[in-house]
């Protein structure tokens, strides 16, 4: 079992990513489960969403407290919440950010994690250019797709075609694929530098 | 076919291939989702013919449920917590009065403190209300029982309370596998009133009854309700031939054939408990599983049967009884009289408080030693229940209860992970 913790702010479309994430993994034929933490539903308060993806039947319904990826929405909500609380010690962590780990003031934190599971991506701005709205949850799902290999661009896409229609949908394809495209385009530059 | 949605959104389509003619509501959390996608359904004409009625208050919308369903129509409403406590008299009314309204209960605390998250105290207060209560285990049985609800209330003429959790089922996205309008017109028949206001055979509804009868009338309530342990495995085996699958009954036996520990439970706790006891099984652990779907009425015989061999009964309950331990368990000792073996009540996540593996396993080992209290609260935060305790110790206007304890705390945001 894969599971994903989803934090982010109210208004940034945590659960739907969450949701968006678990239709993703349906349609790859697997078991998925996506549940909100509710309470908080204010716009910009903290929240939190989980998303389980399996070969069977998914029966747990404790919230996910060892998640194998986690996915920031919000980088100012690393000094307020503890998001890293129960990672794997080789879990994902995606980030929304501008900045790398080392800028956040993460670069002791994660000296020990392989650091190709670690992605830093300016999901807001790639939002802004295509969307139009400050909604950094689509562009993460695709820069997920590309860190994880969980689930297939496609699939993602699929997903965001069954959440959102029209003009809205299309935006958000474009979001999601560039996302991907600048995550691989990283992937491909780094194991270059790494066999030269 | 297979799809992935919401549990909401699952029951909502299941309520509409019922093909309900009045669906009546007021929006209270957890349950909202449902009532907003069957309004959707109906204004886009999807479902049709039905009426959606928007009501001032859920008093109102029970009220409108059984005139609806006086009238002749198969009816529908759904709420949650003070939604159920507001519409108590109205709830007692309709199974009063034998009429086969079906209810959705997205199972959340009852204040105070106000608190939205789930546990199972709001339909346990109306569990002596005359509804028929199943509870279910996840979305594919939700959906499931809805459209057996609808079956049996019409059979018996009573209404029927269909209990979600709140949130954990109701906002999960998961794979349900969402039947045809064949096979539900296969499986539901058109309602067919035994009451029904007609003006072609004018009848009223509603009389006022004396010491002369009442004590018949109200027998033949209980009686009525205890048909339903008949008729409830006959329409889930019939579910079976239709669907292809099986959902509803009385109770599931989960590695209960030669269990020393059995665990009772009801709703969506069943899955983190089976996955804990496939981890004990694997270790040799003679443990097992008892889950109820339905609580009312309740299904004393299966639940005898399934735990008699066992040494000791775990009974984890969402909902307690002030000032007694727990209400689950007071039903299921019930029908252990007269059997000799350890009783345990343990309250767990009330208010949304996470049921987690880790706490479970703890759980279940120390019961396995017999070295449980009678009465359990897992996961008690004791540091804060005892500062509580010493500050009222020290000061006569020691201040609300719940506003200090989140003063200890300094909670942030809910924190549920």
């Amino acid at each position: 079992m894969f599971q994903v913790r989803f934090h982010g702010r109210g208004g940034q479309g945590v659960v739907t990513a969450a949701e968006m994430l678990s239709i993703a993994a349906f349609d790859e034929g697997r078991h998925a489960q996506a549940f909100p933490s509710f309470g908080s539903e204010r716009t910009g308060a903290p929240v939190v969403a989980f998303c389980r993806i399996a070969d069977r039947e998914i029966r747990l319904r404790e919230p996910i407290v060892a998640p194998d990826a986690l996915i920031i929405q919000d980088p100012t909500l690393l000094h307020q919440v503890d998001c890293f609380a129960g990672l794997k010690p080789d879990g994902y962590i995606l980030i929304n950010t501008g900045k790398s780990f080392a800028e956040l003031g993460l670069g002791d934190f994660v000296a020990s994690h392989r650091p190709e599971r670690l992605c830093a991506i300016a999901a807001t701005e790639l939002a802004l250019k295509h969307v139009g709205r400050p909604v950094p949850n689509v562009p993460l799902l695709g820069a997920f797709a590309a860190v994880t290999g969980i689930v297939r661009l496609d699939s993602v896409i699929k997903a965001i075609r069954e959440k959102f229609s029209g003009k809205i949908a299309e935006a958000n394809v474009a979001a999601a694929t560039e996302a991907h495209a600048l995550v691989r385009q990283k992937m491909e530059a780094a194991r270059h530098a790494e066999t030269v | 076919m297979l799809k992935q949605c919401e549990g909401s959104r699952a029951v909502a389509e299941a309520v509409a291939l019922c093909r309900p003619e009045v669906v009546c509501a007021y929006p209270i959390s957890p349950q909202t989702h449902i009532v907003e996608a069957l309004g959707e359904m109906v204004k886009t004409g999807q479902l049709a013919p039905c009426e959606f009625i928007n009501v001032e208050s859920e008093f109102a919308a029970m009220s409108v449920a059984i005139g609806a369903s006086a009238a002749g129509a198969r009816s529908y409403t759904a709420t949650a917590s003070q939604g159920l406590l507001f519409m108590a008299e109205a709830v007692f009314n309709a199974s009063g009065l034998g009429l086969p309204i079906v209810m959705t209960v997205a199972n959340r605390a009852i204040g105070a403190p106000i608190n939205i998250w789930n546990d199972h105290s709001d339909a346990l207060a109306l569990r002596d209300a005359g509804w028929i209560q199943l509870f279910a285990e996840n979305n594919q049985e939700a959906l499931d029982l809805h459209i057996q609800a609808f079956r049996l209330g019409e059979e018996l003429s009573l209404p029927v309370m269909v209990c979600m959790d709140g949130f954990i089922l109701t906002h999960a996205y998961e794979r349900v596998d969402m039947p045809t309008q064949e096979q539900v017109d296969a499986y539901l028949p058109k309602y067919e009133p035994r009451q029904v206001l007609d003006p072609a055979e004018p009848v009223s509804i509603g009389a006022m009854v004396g010491p002369e009868a009442f004590m018949e009338v109200r027998y033949l309530a209980h009686a009525k309700q205890m048909e339903a342990l008949k008729l409830i495995p006959a329409y889930a085996a019939e579910f079976k031939q239709v669907f292809g699958r099986d959902s509803g009954g009385l109770t599931h036996t989960y590695h209960c054939e030669d269990a020393e520990t059995i665990v009772v439970a009801m709703g969506s706790v069943l899955g983190t408990i089976k996955d804990v006891v496939d981890e004990m099984r694997a270790a040799g652990h003679r443990i097992g599983v008892l889950g109820i779907t339905l609580f009312r009425p309740f299904p004393i015989e299966g639940v005898r049967a399934g735990l008699q061999g066992a040494k000791r009964v775990v009974v984890l309950e969402k909902s307690m009884a002030v000032g007694l331990g727990g209400i689950l368990s007071t039903n299921v000792r019930m029908a252990l009289s007269g059997l000799h073996m350890h009783g345990y009540t343990v309250i767990a996540g009330l208010g949304g408080r996470a049921i987690t593996k880790k706490s479970l396993m703890g759980l279940f080992l120390k019961a396995e030693k017999d070295a449980l209290e009678h009465v359990t609260f897992l996961d008690l935060d004791w540091a804060i229940v005892n500062k509580q305790l010493e500050r009222e110790k020290a000061r006569r206007r020691s201040g609300p209860v719940a506003e200090n304890l989140l003063r200890d705390i300094g909670v942030v945001a809910a924190r549920n992970y």
